[in-house]
């Protein structure tokens, strides 16, 4: 190094961690660094500079130092000037909200199985991104995106497992993509550590669960319902979601567009809880002329993770507009800043998840009614089962009897009130289930009616004349 | 240099332990970064779980996505596919890339995106409290291998070129100016790259392998530089023989 140069050397002794480290006085072969003398306030023994003159401008303890405490600045050349921060360049806003679309499908009747009516719907919904793993009875949805995403300009990858598909729609989102992945009861137990993330950090993507018999890897082929409790309380920590329910293939489109729509609109992961049935089942179905889209706010600037509101949904950015995006999936502030031991921000993070969506219930639930007008007993009904009930329920009409049907096309959040008016205009609900008795126990938890499960878990299609019977006769004849 | 990379790059200090190995390879990155032009608005940070997930998040003054434990390269994967004009980088640790998340590491070199992975490699899990990871030395001490390691360990740069990685490298934080140009070249590349950076933990690794590994004198974090530097040697040198069982470092193209 040429003598006629000379050096200041700064420490920062606020960024030193001290005697424990002391890499700079080790390395230092000049001598210029020496232990500290000063304890500061954190009990820290920072390194000084003792013998600035020596610096010969090697530099090996400022390339060296972990926590960037230390510059070595040429004295002979003019003073290193820092770039004015703030390179921000921000995107132009938008508002987001609601537009109308063409859609994707021509308008008019189609014939095609639930799964491809599904990715269809997600398509005409402007999901731009699939990420998916195959898997019975969901593999359709995969390979339909698989041909159509790259016709529409979109962007379709095959993972490597469930974990890594959930992953990829979360990252996909993050990036201004409209996303979803698809799968069945075993993959879906795989995505739930993530679909908490997406809770966590308000990621709009759509999941599509194809149910199946289960538990475990059960039957691959054939219906169930055993994954209704799983959509809510799969993930852990106990946060609010949103699930639909499809019962024909004609709602495997209109749902997905919804689902697109309700995950856009409270930046949550949606569910779609189809089953065996509904996804591979061949029935018409209509495609409307245009179809309403919802699309998330982008106000620059704005924190992406808290509004004034309790229960608010904060405006989204994307990667890539200067924003400095902090996402995590530890408790935060609005602003993305880690909390981790603060009760009041954990508290109020957890409550705005949760009244985001509770608070919005009304505009979320959707269901239909059947032969409800003199109804004594109200059948309680979703998914494929509700296509067997109703037939039971037509069965039940003709010999007289005074019931009708309640078919739920969302089911998270638990739409309780609704539940509970039809409890109290009636003698007795009933709930048939192609599992244990999930929705029969919910179901009873808001009504102060007798509720009456009628469950079959045989990895069959429920069975109309087991329905039948229980309302012919208040019991079933059939094993279940 | 210090105060013009702190300021212009990051938001806040490290809360890392004093002499860690990650603020080393920080700083060699961000010496990186600017010599580069890296565009910080138009890169994006994805990291994991683990003391190596935090150099970027919430350090860095760009886009961060701090996701679950081992799935940073499967987020990233998201990102980059769905944007291809951001950087994306994913920085972790060995626990978090090479162990929980190794899965997602193979499938990405195979892929072959434009991703980069700098896998922080301190040879166990040092935020939990210093258990045995994938690359844990065999033989050495843990706090779940008291007696030693019984498990052989990944060499991730034969794991990664295997996977057909086409830029691999790996270099140790006790020579910082050839880690900052490996970081140079593999920011550089145009394809798939992943680093192996062999990085130090004197909180859990050394205290624990002190004895065995001749780890003296006041500064045990000097002591483990000092002792990192003996035990690597540039792969060029290897190539032919290797006597005495160094660590190659280097960088490893698909072409080589």
């Amino acid at each position: 190094m040429p003598r006629n140069k000379t050096f200041a050397v700064t420490l920062d002794q606020d960024l030193c961690k001290g005697s424990d480290c002391y890499i700079c006085v080790n390395a230092c072969p000049k001598g210029v660094l020496a232990e500290g003398e000063r304890i500061t306030s954190k009990g820290l023994r920072p390194a000084q500079v003792k013998d600035p003159d020596a610096c010969t401008g090697c530099r090996i303890c400022e390339t060296l130092c972990p926590d960037l405490a230390i510059t070595i600045s040429d004295t002979s050349q003019a003073a290193t000037t820092v770039p004015a921060v703030g390179r921000r360049q921000p995107a132009s806003p938008s508002s987001g909200g609601w537009t109308t679309s063409p859609g994707a499908l021509k308008p008019g009747p189609h014939y095609m199985m639930g799964d491809d009516a599904c990715a269809e719907g997600a398509i005409a919904a402007g999901c731009a991104f699939y990420a998916g793993y195959p898997i019975t009875p969901a593999s359709e949805i995969m390979l339909r995106m698989a041909t159509r995403l790259p016709e529409t300009g979109g962007v379709f990858v095959q993972m490597e497992d469930e974990i890594a598909s959930m992953a990829a729609v979360i990252g996909a989102s993050w990036s201004g993509l409209k996303g979803m992945t698809a799968t069945a009861g075993p993959g879906f137990s795989l995505m739930m550590e993530n679909i908490g993330y997406a809770c966590m950090t308000e990621t709009p993507c759509v999941v599509v669960d194809i149910q199946r018999a289960g538990p475990s890897t059960g039957q691959a082929s054939r219906p169930a319902s055993g994954d209704i409790m799983q959509a809510k309380w799969g993930t852990h920590g106990g946060v609010e979601i949103i699930a639909l329910v499809p019962w024909s293939v004609q709602e495997m489109y209109d749902l997905t567009i919804r689902a697109f729509n309700l995950s856009e609109r409270f930046r949550v992961p949606v569910i779609l809880l189809g089953d065996a049935i509904v996804g591979h089942l061949r029935e018409s179905f209509h495609v409307e002329e245009t179809v309403e889209l919802f699309d998330r706010a982008k106000v620059p600037g704005a924190p992406p993770f808290g509004t004034e509101e309790e229960a608010g949904v904060p405006p989204m950015p994307a990667f890539g507009q200067g924003e400095r995006l902090l996402i995590t999936g530890s408790t935060h502030n609005e602003f993305g800043i880690r909390k981790t031991a603060d009760p009041e921000v954990q508290q109020r993070l957890v409550r705005r998840l949760s009244r985001k969506i509770v608070a919005h219930l009304d505009e979320i639930t959707d269901y239909e009614l059947y032969y409800e007008d003199d109804a004594q007993r109200m059948v309680i009904a979703y998914g494929s089962t509700a296509r067997s009930a109703l037939w039971a329920v037509k069965r039940a009409r003709d010999h007289g009897e005074k019931v009708g049907m309640l078919r739920l096309k969302s089911i998270w959040p638990f739409p309780g009130e609704v539940i509970r008016q039809w409890g109290d205009a009636c003698q007795e609900l009933i709930v048939p289930e192609t599992n244990l008795g999930q929705v029969s126990q919910l179901v009873q938890q808001h009504a102060t009616t007798p509720v009456s499960l009628v469950s079959q878990t045989n990895g069959e299609i429920m069975d109309p004349r087991r329905v039948t019977d229980f309302l012919l006769d208040g019991r079933t004849k059939l094993a279940s | 240099m210090g105060r013009v990379l702190r300021e212009k790059y990051t938001r806040q200090p490290t809360p890392f332990c004093p002499g860690c190995g990650h603020g080393i390879f920080l700083n060699a990155f961000l010496h990186a970064v600017d010599e580069l032009g890296l565009d910080f608005d138009k890169t994006v940070f994805v990291s994991g779980i683990g003391c190596g997930a935090w150099v970027p998040s919430p350090h860095f003054q760009a886009d961060t996505l701090h996701v679950t434990h081992g799935r940073a390269v499967a987020f990233a994967t998201g990102v980059k596919t769905a944007n291809p004009d951001l950087n994306v980088i994913v920085i972790g640790g060995d626990g978090d890339i090479a162990t929980i998340g190794g899965n997602h590491l193979i499938h990405a070199a195979r892929r072959n995106l434009p991703l980069k992975v700098f896998c922080l490699n301190n040879f166990l899990y040092g935020m939990t409290g210093g258990q045995v990871s994938a690359t844990t030395p065999q033989g050495d001490i843990t706090s779940t291998t008291r007696q030693g390691n019984p498990e052989r360990p990944f060499d991730l740069v034969d794991l990664a070129r295997g996977a057909g990685a086409p830029y691999v490298a790996r270099f140790p934080v006790s020579q910082p100016r050839k880690l900052k140009r490996g970081i140079i070249n593999a920011l550089s590349f145009d394809q798939f790259a992943f680093m192996d950076v062999l990085s130090l933990c004197p909180t859990q690794y050394g205290r624990a392998n002190r004895a065995k590994r001749g780890y003296e004198g006041p500064s045990m974090i000097w002591s483990m530089l000092e002792h990192q530097k003996g035990t690597v040697a540039p792969r060029e040198k290897l190539d032919s023989e290797n006597p005495e069982g160094k660590i190659p470092i280097g960088e490893w193209y698909a072409e080589s």
